[in-house]
């Protein structure tokens, strides 16, 4: 994949207005239901991702010495990590894979259930529907095959949510005075970039966010050896054992 | 608007006050974070930290219902810091403008001004009069130093405003105040322009107006109006709420502001004598002097060949209000709960959710014989009759449901709040049995008018005159169906004679008979041209053979730099897209500031025709051609004012020439810190001391209802609800009534975040998830605590159907409007919150 064709998403809390008009177009695009939900007190619905939400918009509230709070808007969604961790764990051939303009993409076709792609995600992304098959942001993929931007960057009323080439974005971003995106280097360059005018912690986001080391040991000496013989429900379920450990199934929504 | 959405990137300084853009009209927020980007500060004051807040430079926290004190303050520190922009003010205001020595203020009057009557209610106005020269014209003193002059008075009147004070009835810290009006008064700089964006944080008090008139004196003094990045700008709470209101929406004014006539008014003579204002004074435009040229079109339009010169062009058809009657949205449903009304058609709206104090609106539609509603979906005013605790054995009114298309249903122009109509095309056809609105109507004239002929009536000549020209007929005589493009070029207008231009020799032709009016320059008082809508006309226009819709021009070219994008769709009047524009330049017609020049006067302009040399304006559309003010052929900048100029002294509104400040009829405060008049002296009270009935009660300053509360939109639902809680999609992300109040409340009250409660006013009670925010804080008022509470108004009981959504916060609000516009005062009132 050539570097200079990589899409990209920036997203800048410091023009998001928090509208969630990019929550419903995602919805709308991939023609996702809707969860019943109730008011738990804060604006912020529904609390995390689910099988049938790609993207939130987190409603952060930090300490601020001129107002009643400060009060940012970030949206949550996959990554599109360059080095994706859920694609190298994933032992379904062309269940996880990267487009052409670098989307980290996902064939529910080729999906086996096993769930491994939450442990290898550092930032808590992937979602199972109740087939039990992946679900998360591709950024429309489709629409991005056909020439068109993404739903919620088209939807986006203000430019918080922007793509394009991510070169031209990133140097884009330089010039407007953000001299190092979150994502930029990490994970071998993130597809979903963030302009943060503080340190990531204040956005509610990983420092230095990392593949898991279980993952890595995987990638690096069990997957090859699935390769050679090892069928792929056992290479599953011992990389399984691997990524969680026993009796911890239950715990992985 | 007086500029437009994309203007709003060309200010330095953006004020919200009375408006939160992030969530109400978000698309407008573009232009805001653009200005910010290019340096701009954005100035946010509301009684909560909203979305619109998180973006601010400066937000600056007020109890709600304060504004005027706010502003008040502001007009002080602008004055006593020699902040405005005195070549302006000069020349362009009513500053100099000489007053009636005998007119008084509140500082003088316990906070009434001269001419009350306490048994009316009202004021006369003598003393809020000019002085006037030999000419009829109003006396000036330029050094503005007389002290009977109108900048006098305004220094004497907001002399009261003092820091401390405005701080105690604000609850505003003194240094937030301080920040605020520094930033601000830095628009007074010719190369400096201020705009402030609001909406119904403004107009729902019963001091809107006049919060509105508080910063146009500010906007004035600093020299903001006609400026690129500058203007008053009310962002619309409704896609085409401006197109309707332009049309005649309101109660008193026919379609283009045109007023309404009244029973004393009785022939079209004395209409135009009664109603057209006059100027004595050469400079002055006083545009309105048109007046007769656009009732007669307008007259022409309606009723076509059977309005003839003999029978005054059929004035006397028109409606006529009784006098003094008002006809506003309190006083319909006051009448309707009286049972003085038969039938109610709520077209497009939903009132049982959306109309202050909706308890007594739903007990108001069971008094009605029948009831029909036009709406995409059934909601709470279609189904009143079977809302929890009513039973429908007991309603005899006889509801109607019909089903309306939606916008992407139907083709016709829509207006927004930059005054811009744009034409629409239709997406899909209309589903099932539902009908864009044009066709309803269509249906309903043909029936009423067939009942006319068969049955007859007291009055039908109204109906049975009307020309209803809309498309083919069947044989009936029946419209097969509506064209819009028909009631388009109507509303433009048309010559209805070939029309000469007299003066000059030989006679030029003005226009062909049968051809659509060039623009309202052409109107003729003699019946011989038509218009449905003087401010619309130029909107479907025709040169020479060739038809031209205006509104659906679609070209992206931006001469001026500014945005005004010319030949994107049309907007009124005559396209221009920052009125009062004149003010942008000095009056030698050179721009306050030549980085955004909206207009220029240019000598050697040549005619593009002729190529010979014709003097006139670059950029904009200018207000009137006539040369600079200062040129002896020379105009006023205000040409729709009378007196030519911007009026910081405004003697026509109801409650007074100066904005004072008034405490809302519910409020926590015994007495007023500004004087001894507590509420708006000229409201006018549904329920007073006892009297009135139980439905219109108010309670303020009492224990039983110790806080402030306001209520709001939120982004993810529209209005009431109607469109949006039928979608899963918003409900997902905004599912129930909540109330928003601040910990230190919570803390006082137990209350925990996400648990239920019960808001309770004088009038009735909702129940809302507990929204335990630091986003309210209370406030320190007249030296105590006072705490402020805010809930949407978007929730009904009907959708979602399991009733999780709550019901409306318009249950809780109070039967009161403005005291010139009766506008309901739905943003400050008072409440108590329970744990359910």
């Amino acid at each position: 994949m050539s570097t200079t064709k990589r899409k990209s998403l920036i997203i800048s809390p410091e023009l998001c207005i928090g509208c969630r008009g990019c929550q419903t177009a995602c919805k709308e695009w991939n023609q996702l239901s809707a969860t019943k939900t109730t008011n738990k007190g804060t604006i912020e619905n529904p609390p995390d991702l689910t099988p049938n939400l790609f993207n939130r918009i987190r409603y952060v509230e930090v300490p601020s010495e001129t107002n009643p709070v400060r009060w940012l808007f970030v949206s949550q969604r996959c990554m599109h990590c360059d080095d994706a961790g859920c694609m190298k764990i994933c032992p379904a051939p062309g269940a996880i894979y990267k487009t052409k303009e670098g989307i980290v993409a996902y064939d529910k076709e080729k999906c086996i259930g096993c769930k491994l792609c939450v442990a290898g995600c550092p930032f808590n992304i992937p979602r199972y529907d109740e087939k039990n098959k992946i679900s998360k942001c591709h950024l429309c993929s489709d629409r991005v095959a056909e020439g068109l931007v993404p739903a919620c960057a088209k939807t986006c009323p203000t430019g918080a949510i922007s793509y394009g080439d991510r070169d031209d974005m990133l140097a884009k971003a330089h010039a407007a005075g953000y001299q190092k995106l979150y994502g930029q280097a990490d994970l071998g360059g993130l597809g979903t970039l963030y302009a943060f005018k503080d340190a990531p912690k204040v956005y509610g986001m990983d420092e230095n966010p990392a593949i898991p080391e279980s993952v890595v040991f995987w990638h690096k000496v069990l997957k090859p050896l699935a390769y050679w013989g090892l069928g792929g429900a056992v290479a599953a379920s011992l990389l399984h054992y691997v990524a969680f450990g026993p009796k911890k199934d239950e715990e992985v929504k | 608007m007086t500029n437009n959405w994309i203007d709003i990137k060309n200010s330095d300084v953006i004020l919200v006050m009375g408006a939160n853009p992030a969530e109400n009209h978000p698309i407008s927020m573009k232009w805001v974070l653009r200005a910010k980007e290019k340096g701009a500060k954005l100035i946010v004051v509301d009684p909560r930290f909203t979305r619109t807040a998180a973006k601010a430079d400066i937000y600056a926290p007020m109890r709600s219902g304060t504004d005027i004190a706010f502003l008040g303050g502001m007009i002080k520190y602008i004055l006593d810091n020699h902040l405005y922009f005195k070549d302006y003010v000069v020349n362009y205001t009513n500053a100099p403008f000489l007053v009636n020595p005998d007119f008084k203020g509140p500082g003088e009057l316990k906070g009434l001004f001269s001419g009350y009557d306490e048994k009316t209610r009202k004021y006369d106005k003598k003393t809020w009069s000019y002085q006037m020269d030999e000419k009829g014209i109003p006396k000036k003193d330029p050094s503005l130093k007389d002290p009977n002059c109108v900048f006098q008075l305004l220094k004497k009147h907001y002399s009261r405003y003092k820091l401390d004070t405005v701080s105690s009835i604000t609850g505003t810290p003194k240094e937030k105040l301080l920040e605020v009006y520094k930033t601000y008064a830095s628009t007074g700089k010719p190369n400096r322009a201020g705009t402030e964006l609001y909406a119904m944080g403004w107009t729902q008090h019963t001091v809107g107006t006049q919060n509105i008139r508080a910063m146009s004196v500010i906007q004035l003094l600093l020299g903001n109006m006609g400026m690129a990045g500058g203007g008053i700008n009310a962002l619309r709470g409704e896609s085409n709420v401006q197109g309707s209101t332009d049309h005649g929406l309101l109660f008193h004014i026919l379609p283009g502001y045109l007023p309404a006539p009244t029973a004393s008014v009785v022939d079209l003579k004395t209409y135009i004598e009664k109603l057209t204002p006059k100027t004595k004074d050469p400079k002055s435009v006083n545009w309105w002097g048109n007046r007769p040229k656009y009732i007669t079109s307008y007259l022409k339009a309606i009723y076509g060949n059977n309005a003839t010169k003999d029978n005054d062009f059929g004035y006397a058809w028109l409606p006529k209000l009784d006098e003094g009657m008002n006809a506003s949205w309190l006083m319909l449903f006051d009448q309707m709960f009286k049972g003085k009304l038969e039938g109610f058609f709520a077209w497009g709206q939903n009132p049982a959710c959306s109309g202050a104090n909706a308890g007594k609106v739903r007990k108001a539609l069971a008094k009605l014989k029948w009831m029909v509603n036009v709406n995409l979906f059934d909601n709470e005013t279609g189904s009143f009759w079977r809302a929890p605790g009513t039973n429908p054995a007991e309603i005899q009114t006889e509801v109607f449901m019909l089903p309306a298309a939606s916008s992407v249903e139907k083709e016709g122009s829509i207006t927004n709040s930059s005054r811009l109509a744009q034409w629409r095309t239709r997406a899909i056809p209309p589903i099932g049995e539902s009908k864009p609105d044009s066709e309803i109507m269509n249906e309903l004239y043909f029936r009423v008018k067939k009942l006319y002929k068969t049955k007859g009536s007291k009055f039908t000549a109204p109906i049975m005159n009307l020309t209803w020209n809309y498309g083919e007929k069947d044989k009936e005589g029946k419209i097969k169906a509506v064209d819009v493009h028909r009631i388009a070029k109507e509303i433009n207008g048309y010559y209805l004679e070939d029309l000469f231009d007299n003066k000059v020799t030989p006679p030029k032709q003005l226009g062909k008979k049968g051809e659509l009016c060039a623009s309202f320059v052409t109107l003729q008082a003699d019946g011989t041209t038509s218009c449905g809508n003087w401010i619309y006309s130029q909107s479907y226009t025709q040169k020479e053979d060739k038809v031209i819709n205006m509104m659906a021009r679609r070209k992206k070219t931006d001469t001026t730099g500014l945005g005004l994008y010319p030949e994107w769709a049309w907007a009124w009047p005559v396209n221009r897209r920052i009125i009062y524009n004149r003010a942008s330049v000095d009056p030698q017609g050179r721009p306050w500031d030549p980085k955004r020049a909206v207009i220029k006067w240019n000598p050697n302009k040549l005619d593009p025709k002729t190529k010979k040399p014709a003097p006139g304006w670059d950029g904009d559309v200018p207000d009137g051609p006539a040369p600079p003010m200062a040129d002896e052929k020379g105009k006023y900048p205000f040409i729709m004012r009378a007196d030519g100029m911007g009026a910081i002294f405004g003697p026509g509104l109801a409650d007074g020439p100066l904005p004072e400040h008034y405490e809302a009829l519910e409020c926590p405060l015994q007495e007023n810190i500004m004087s001894k008049q507590r509420i708006n002296p000229t409201i006018k009270l549904f329920y007073d001391k006892g009297k009135g009935s139980p439905e219109d009660i108010f309670i303020s300053c009492d224990i039983r209802f110790p806080f402030v509360a306001t209520t709001y939109r939120v982004s993810e639902h529209w209005q009431t609800g109607v469109l949006t809680r039928h979608q899963p999609w918003q409900l997902e992300m905004m599912p129930q009534q909540f109330v928003e109040i601040s910990e230190e409340l919570a803390k006082e009250k137990g209350i925990k975040s996400g648990e239920k409660v019960k808001v309770k006013s004088a009038r009735g009670e909702v129940w809302a998830i507990a929204m335990v925010t630091k986003r309210f804080k209370p406030f320190k008022v007249a030296g105590s605590t006072v705490h402020q509470v805010g809930l949407p108004w978007c929730f009904g009981w009907q959708y979602p159907e399991d009733g999780s959504g709550g019901d409306s916060a318009n249950l809780l609000t109070p039967t009161i409007g403005d005291a010139n516009t009766m506008i309901p005062e739905t943003k400050a009132f008072m409440v108590n919150v329970e744990k359910a």
